[in-house]
């Protein structure tokens, strides 16, 4: 089917219609050019989003306790709140409430617990310190190295355990194994249980984690929670908000705030960012694909087109081949695999600068919302076939009008 | 070899049909030499079409050796055409954009005949019609002579039964058409039967036998023959059955070559 003298025959023809061939590959080429440029675009846009919240869960949703802004029972705007041990069970009974973790600021503030002198030996350092509870591993993009991550018991019994970063461990031990051995966190001794890292970055990974329970009795931290954090499992953005409107009426009632202050309880909802990011970008991708495809669609025809004229301009060497014995298929796919294969060599080559214009792009680093653009390796495949595939569709109308030549009307003499 | 039995063939023109070929009868013995003759619109056209099976017929036989040609599928009636029949056309129809060597393999092209080997066996007809040099040559290179010699070879080179020519000297100058039929005679001194059409006298003339259409209809050779007896000037005398056709002024083959263009189907 693909013998040697039918590919001769191609050669043949394309070279003697050069412009015409490099005309019609270029147009061709230029619509996969455009289709993976905006496919890979359409990609790095979702790893830009996927980028910007990849410090935290999704799904996750963070309430910390700030300042009342409405006057509520005698009390006056401007009052600190903080939670307390009792809140998190309360929050953790909520249906709807996947994981939940609290967390003690240890030097107080509202974000995270600070920076601490982490001490092993004679090496020092400070590095972040979160008290939190074990769901605290779903919150973030916490990925477990070597050891475990706090557990139940590590709370219940207020053990003095770590988790300590890749960095963390790094600096402290060098080579050696960190599991087992002993920290200073501000000079009290917590032992290391575990190394995490963070596809967040370096900067998620310079932590340490300790048990809630722990850092609340060693730093004077009585029953005070300064976050709440929790995930919501699949539910949308709708249910989220109603499960954080239920846990926060909780607080408002126990704390004595409003309900409808904006303030009181500072929510961080990464469920509905995440969707309106989602469902922006998927706007944009959807719409990315159908001018990809419509400028592919374009190329396709106006192969189609050339071939169609070909077909025409070859009326008289068609005649003659049927009069010499050429059946109508050998016909069609003289024609069909011409048109495959200029438009899977065109492809291929607006494939390939597509890609190349992609990594462009991604080395000179343009914005933060658009991270590794590119198409991968099915995506390629997939293209490539449905080049073949387009080559064919393109062949196909000029072929059936080839094959459908009339020898008799083709070979009269003018 | 080849046999004819009330062939009709109509052409439908807009509304109404055309009868082409009235229940035509023509019988070919093996290793005839034939020619066709006969003026425009006398349906020669479309018995050539109907011998090379290029076009089918509404009723009747046509018998090429022991096969019924009818209604036949594009497949098949190709497969048919490339096994029996060898074309030789009045402008050549060589592909321009082949070696003379190309053009003949062709047909072994399409029997599947490996590239190695239908060159050679190309390169040996070329030889035969003395182009042995010309064969990477293209032919826009070559004289109208050369390119009906390489014609020739291409129409010989799948073995056919049969070599149907179309006016195979219309486009040459008389010393060529010389050549070329002196070589179609050779061809045909080899056993291969040979249909000419022609509306010229001398390609006629060195043929075996002539047969003449008018009307769809074979007309008889004594009617022939009075035609002939009634313009006692005409300057061709056929060698054994003294068939000649009826002469034609220069001004009534300019007006036949414009009502050709136009009349054809």
């Amino acid at each position: 089917m693909f013998s040697i003298d039918r590919w001769q025959e191609v050669f043949d023809t394309l070279r003697r219609n050069k412009l015409r061939t490099i005309l019609t590959a270029i147009s061709v080429a230029w619509g996969i050019l455009v289709m993976v440029v905006l496919l890979g675009l359409g990609r790095g846009l979702d790893n830009g989003l996927r980028f910007n919240f990849r410090r935290e869960a999704s799904n996750s949703i963070w309430m910390s306790a700030a300042k009342t802004s409405i006057p509520f029972q005698g009390y006056d705007v401007g009052r600190h709140l903080t939670f307390e041990n009792r809140d998190f069970e309360r929050a953790k009974a909520v249906a709807g409430v996947d994981h939940i973790s609290g967390q003690y600021f240890i030097k107080g503030g509202q974000f995270g617990g600070g920076e601490m002198t982490i001490r092993h030996g004679v090496k020092a350092n400070t590095f972040e310190v979160n008290a939190v509870h074990p769901d605290a591993i779903y919150l973030g993009a916490t990925e477990m190295v070597a050891g475990r991550f706090l557990d139940a018991p590590d709370i219940a019994l207020k053990r003095k355990s770590t988790v300590i970063g890749k960095p963390v461990a790094r600096f402290l031990f060098g080579d050696d194994d960190p599991i087992g051995q002993w920290v200073d966190v501000a000079s009290v001794p917590f032992q290391v249980v575990g190394v995490f890292g963070d596809e967040g970055g370096e900067e998620q990974e310079r932590q340490i984690y300790i048990p809630v329970s722990t850092a609340q009795l060693a730093f004077n931290g009585s029953d005070r929670l300064g976050m709440l954090s929790i995930t919501v499992g699949d539910a949308d953005s709708v249910q989220a908000k109603a499960i954080t409107k239920q846990i926060v009426a909780q607080l408002a009632e126990r704390h004595q705030f409003s309900p409808d202050d904006p303030q009181a309880v500072r929510v961080h909802d990464n469920v509905e960012q995440y969707e309106r990011f989602s469902k922006l970008f998927w706007i944009i991708s959807f719409f990315v694909v159908i001018i990809g495809l419509g400028t592919l669609a374009a190329g396709v025809v106006g192969v189609s087109n050339i071939m169609m004229i070909a077909v025409k301009e070859r009326t008289k060497e068609i005649g003659v081949r049927k009069a010499l014995g050429a059946t109508p298929w050998s016909i069609v796919m003289m024609i069909t695999q011409e048109a495959v294969f200029l438009t899977g060599l065109a492809g291929l080559l607006g494939l390939s600068a597509g890609v190349g214009f992609l990594s462009l792009l991604d080395a000179a680093n343009v914005s933060d919302f658009v991270k590794d653009p590119g198409i991968d390796l099915r995506v390629g495949i997939a293209a490539t076939l449905g080049l073949i595939f387009a080559g064919a569709l393109a062949g196909y109308f000029p072929a059936r009008a080839a094959a459908r030549v009339n020898p008799i009307h083709a070979l009269r003499d003018q | 070899m080849l046999r004819l039995a009330k062939v009709n063939k109509y052409y439908r023109v807009g509304t109404h049909s055309l009868h082409v070929l009235r229940d035509l009868d023509i019988d070919v013995a093996d290793g005839e030499f034939v020619a066709i003759m006969g003026s425009s619109g006398s349906g020669k056209s479309t018995l050539l079409n109907i011998l090379g099976i290029l076009d089918d017929y509404d009723s009747g036989e046509y018998w090429l050796g022991d096969t019924l040609i009818r209604s036949l599928s594009e497949s098949k009636a190709a497969h048919y055409r490339n096994r029996f029949i060898g074309f030789v056309f009045q402008s050549f129809n060589l592909l321009p954009f082949k070696t003379a060597l190309e053009n003949v393999a062709l047909p072994l092209y399409y029997q599947g005949v490996t590239r190695r080997k239908r060159n050679v066996i190309a390169g040996e007809y070329l030889e035969r019609v003395g182009l042995r040099d010309w064969a990477d040559h293209t032919p826009a290179e070559m004289s109208g002579g050369q390119k009906q010699r390489v014609a020739i070879a291409r129409a010989l080179i799948g073995k056919p039964r049969l070599i149907l020519a179309d006016e195979p000297t219309g486009a040459l100058d008389s010393e060529t058409s010389q050549q070329i039929m002196s070589l179609l005679r050779e061809i045909h001194e080899t056993g291969i039967t040979m249909l000419v059409v022609t509306h010229d006298p001398e390609v006629a003339a060195r043929t075996d036998r002539l047969i003449r259409l008018k009307d769809g209809k074979v007309v008889d050779p004594d009617e022939a023959a009075e035609a002939s007896a009634s313009h006692p000037n005409l300057p061709v005398a056929l060698p054994e059955r003294s068939l000649t056709a009826p002469a034609m002024p220069a001004a009534a083959v300019a007006a036949e070559g414009r009502r050709r263009s136009m009349d054809e189907p």
